[in-house]
């Protein structure tokens, strides 16, 4: 989407962009992710690791929230989150 | 600078040993996730890594010692909180952390779980509940709910489980808590306070056993055991210890149970070294 000004607002209200990351190596298809992801942006999909597990892929990053959920939960720490260009962790410390 | 893949500096990398990964756990063991929130309460506390030891007994959860970038010691079955005290007591300063599952605390350990909690040693107990002993094959364990089958137990647990939280406030504990391992984030802040509670803080999170346990009782996945919690927890702060036991299908009360200030082993002790050294000049 193009604006044509930027919005008043835009400073503090705006989405922070979030870029979800899973590493392949360790992910195991346990499904937690794409579960409890409360915007829908992870989900399982039918690509397989190189160990046979079925892999978690990011569907639309652009939904992410930046909630932090996808990473806290994942029980292999394969899950993580970078907002602007920070860890997601970092920030909320 | 991190980059979009997340190498960078983070709580993770800063507290866990990654060149150990992938661990052993099975898929969807709870044990990642308590871990995860483990390692971001240390951040958020405050305290120095240097002075946290993290002590472990025998079992899936006992391995946790060995992922920590921390001071950490892997001790023999049950036997975690009597090394623990030895440690709180030779150094003080030192903030013992026991991590453990429940056969190692309140089976072979049971004794000294109690009697650490009793003496009010200052030291943060975190319990893995998963209801069976899942290392060694999901035999029937002293939480695991009458009725519920494990493979010692093929045709139903026909004995009565420890109700955790109970057992902790008969015995004296400052600080018990509940959470399963869907309430992240109130597992992170209870680990933070009872990280910083002077005294015996006791966090038990109920945590799905897939591979073994799960198998056996129509939770096959980790999502199963997931789904079930979320909709048999109820949050109850404050609740009585007394009612939160746990049944086969019934409802998991969790929240911060206990909160009491009572005072500490090192209190008293060197209240009593004053004296003894008073009446030692005296005579």
């Amino acid at each position: 989407m193009k604006l044509w000004r930027t919005p008043f607002d835009h400073n503090h209200s705006a989405e922070p962009l979030a870029y979800v990351f899973i590493d392949r190596e360790r992910c195991k298809g346990c499904g937690f992710c794409a579960e409890y992801c409360p915007c829908d942006v992870l989900k399982m999909g039918s690509e397989l690791s190189s160990k046979g597990y079925q892999l978690a892929v990011v569907k639309d990053g652009d939904k992410c929230l930046a909630c932090g959920f996808c990473e806290l939960i994942c029980p292999e720490f394969a899950v993580k989150l970078t907002i602007n260009n920070k860890v997601h962790s970092e920030i909320k410390s | 600078m991190p980059d979009h893949e997340g190498n960078g500096h983070s709580i993770i990398a800063k507290y866990l040993r990654q060149d150990r990964l992938p661990h052993i756990w099975c898929p969807a063991c709870g044990i990642g996730p308590a871990l995860n929130c483990f390692l971001r309460a240390i951040d958020k506390s405050g305290l120095d890594p240097d002075k946290i030891s993290v002590i472990s007994g025998i079992g899936c959860s006992g391995r946790v010692a060995g992922y920590v970038k921390l001071d950490s010691f892997h001790t023999t079955h049950g036997r975690a909180i009597p090394f623990a005290t030895g440690l709180k007591l030779a150094n003080p300063e030192l903030k013992a952390v026991v991590f453990s599952g429940d056969g190692d605390l309140a089976a072979i350990g049971g004794n000294h779980l109690i009697h650490a909690a009793r003496r009010n040693v200052d030291m943060t107990v975190i319990c893995i509940n998963n209801f069976n002993y899942g290392m060694t094959g999901g035999q029937v364990g002293p939480t695991a709910p009458y009725d519920v089958r494990t493979s010692t137990t093929p045709y139903g647990n026909f004995e009565s489980p420890f109700n955790l939280p109970l057992l902790l406030y008969a015995s004296g504990a400052t600080y018990i808590a509940r959470w399963t391992v869907l309430h992240l984030h109130q597992l992170e802040n209870t680990m933070t306070e009872a990280l910083l509670k002077p005294g015996f803080s006791f966090v038990e999170v109920i945590s799905p056993c897939p591979a073994v346990y799960g198998r056996m009782n129509k939770e096959p996945e980790g999502l199963d055991s997931l789904k079930s919690y979320e909709k048999r927890s109820i949050i109850k702060n404050g609740a009585d210890p007394k009612d939160v036991g746990i049944t086969q299908n019934g409802p998991i009360i969790v929240g911060k149970f206990i909160d009491v200030d009572r005072p500490t082993l090192h209190t008293n002790l060197a209240v009593v070294a004053e004296r003894a050294k008073k009446q030692v000049k005296n005579s």
